[in-house]
This record gives C-alpha cells, structure tokens and sequence, in this order.
C-alpha cells in the first residue's frame, strides 16, 4: 500500500475507535442547546424525531441490548455510511485529470 | 447544538432550507476546485471523523456538555467549499440516529456547515494573515485554527438566536436566550478550539501536503488557475 493509501486507513482507523470504542465514555449530560432550552423552558416544543424508531435511533442498535457494545456498533456504522456517502460525493464532485504536485494512484 | 423539529415555526425552517439548499449549491461547485483524485478521499473521511468525534460529548459546565462541530475542522483540512459538504452529510446520515430534526435540517445546515465554515475559516484565514511571517508556518496554522474554532461556536449560538428571534416557537426575551447561548457557546468553543488544533496539527505534522489550510494562502477562495502545492 502506497504512502496515501496508508495515511488514509489510519485516519480511517482513529474515526472508527472513536466512534467504536472512546464513545462510550463520552458525556450524558445534555449538550449546551438542551441546556438552555430546558433552563429557559423551551424543550417543551420539541417534536418526537420523525425518525426516532429507526433501527439506529439514539446511537443505538435495535436488537441488541448490550449498551457498550450497541452503542460501539452504532458508530461503526455511522462511520461507515458517512465515509460512503461522504467519500461518493466528493469523489464524483471532484477535479478530473490528475492531482497536481504528483498524483500518486489511490488503489495502490 | 443540534436543532430538533419544533423549535422553529415554518417559515424560518423553510426559509433556512432554501439558504442551506443555495449554500450547498454554491459548494458543489466550488469544492470541484478544491478536491482532486488525492484529496477527494480525504474528504470523505474527514467528514466520518467529524462524525465520529462528533459522538464525543465533553463535559463543559455543571451538567453540561458540548461536542465538535467540525466547520472549521473540515474547512482547514479540505478547504471550505468541501468543509460545508463535509458536515451537510454528516448531519443527513445523523437522521438516522434520530439527532437533528428532519424540519430542521436546512437550520442545522445553516448553523453548523454554513455558519460554521463561514466564520471558523474566515477568523482562521485572518489570523495566519496577521501573524509574523517569522512564526513557523505548521505552528501558525495551529494556533489560527483553535482560534477559528473556537470563534465559530458561540457566533453559530448566536445565529441561533438571531433565527429564533425571527421564528423561535417560544416567546422568551432575547435577552435572556443570548446570554445562555453565548455563556455555555463559549465554553464548547474552547473544546471545539482543543480537538480542531491537536487534529490539524496532527495531519500537518505527518501530511502537509494533504493540509488545505497549509497551501498557498494569498487568494484562499480562488477556483480557477493552479495552486501550488507544498512538498
């Protein structure tokens, strides 16, 4: 594998042990939005997600009760469809012909 | 920060469609200039490493906790055009985590891709304009991009306040709502400013060459013509 390719499954690495692993001990505690609208007494206006029984809803896998590990699987998976959506688009926005400075092949 | 469906009445929520629909359409076409076949992958993990990170809550005040963005992250390390791509998708695949309401999509968009990419690379493209040429170029990079981060998250709250100002579904003196967007913004800003400059920093110091941020600099919004590329 050439010097880009390995670059990019690092990176590709880090994104999914932090979505996979270090996730798990992120923060419950409502983030800075929640926060105020619950102390400012707006959170009542909240609508029920129009998604929230979808299989992934709350960063959960449905079916799977294990917290860590449904959680862990979630991220995976988000990563996952983030880096294909993702990487389609750019790949099929991007400028054809060649990088400058030494293309180097991405396959590699 | 992720706005969910009910906090905003239709008008705002359509009329932030149409602006984050306009902004999206202006970058399709601007990122064409700024990714080619080596930095169109790196796009696309960008934007799954912000989704990643973007799972990482940290505790910022008493019972409060903030997450990245990503605005600046993604501007610096891609360019911003691609940058506002970058954090579009990932708040369309955060549907199906049930995170960001779906009427609110185009006011998270314009929140966190737009505004954010705006002003995170706006205020990191005047800080390394400002610095001394003598300061190294991967420590000013750095430096610029926790400051552009970090400026990005209370002005995203404070768009957030302007639209609910316009459209909010409570009626709450703004006052009182800019002062608890801005306080607790800042503090998430900081964070935000922390893991933009160690991420930065990180692909600078193992691959500049991959760092738009790192490029050129004079004419940071220029499409057409050559850009060169630093070995």
């Amino acid at each position: 594998m050439n010097r880009n390719g390995r670059f990019l499954l690092a990176f590709l690495l880090v994104a999914l042990v932090v979505a996979g692993v270090v996730s798990f001990y992120a923060s419950g505690d409502p983030d800075g939005l929640t926060k105020v609208a619950e102390d400012k007494g707006f959170i009542e206006q909240e609508k029920d997600h129009a998604l929230k029984d979808s299989p992934l809803g709350d960063y959960a896998v449905s079916g799977v009760d294990d917290e860590r590990l449904s959680g862990g699987l979630a991220g995976v998976v988000g990563v996952g469809i983030t880096a294909v959506v993702g990487g389609g688009l750019f790949w099929a926005v991007r400028r054809r012909g060649g990088a400058q400075g030494g293309a180097r092949d991405q396959r590699g | 920060m992720h706005v969910p469906d009910g906090f905003f009445d239709a008008p705002v929520s359509i009329g932030a469609g149409v602006v984050a629909a306009g902004g999206i359409a202006v970058c399709l076409r601007g990122a064409r200039g700024e990714l080619d076949d080596r930095t169109a992958p790196l796009a696309g993990l960008g934007a799954a490493f912000v989704f990643a990170a973007q799972m990482i809550n940290f505790p910022v005040a008493a019972g409060t906790s903030g997450h990245l963005m990503g605005g600046a992250l993604a501007a610096i390390l891609v360019g911003p055009y691609a940058g506002v791509l970058c954090i579009s998708v990932v708040l369309l695949v955060q549907m199906l985590f049930a995170d960001g309401g779906v009427s609110a999509y185009g006011i998270n968009v314009t929140l966190m891709a737009l505004t954010g990419v705006l002003v995170g690379y706006g205020v990191f493209r005047l800080v390394t304009a400002l610095l001394p040429g003598n300061v190294p170029r991967r420590t000013a990079v750095t430096a610029a991009s926790f400051l552009g981060a970090l400026v990005s998250v209370p002005a995203s709250a404070l768009v957030f306040v302007g639209l609910f100002a316009l459209g909010g579904t409570a009626d709450l003196s703004l006052g009182t709502v800019t002062t608890a967007m801005l306080g607790v913004h800042v503090l998430i800003g900081i964070g935000e400013g922390v893991i933009t400059a160690v991420t930065v920093g990180t692909v600078a110091a193992v691959r500049p060459d991959l760092v738009y941020g790192l490029r050129g600099g004079s004419a940071p919004l220029e499409i057409r013509g050559a850009r060169p590329v630093e070995a």
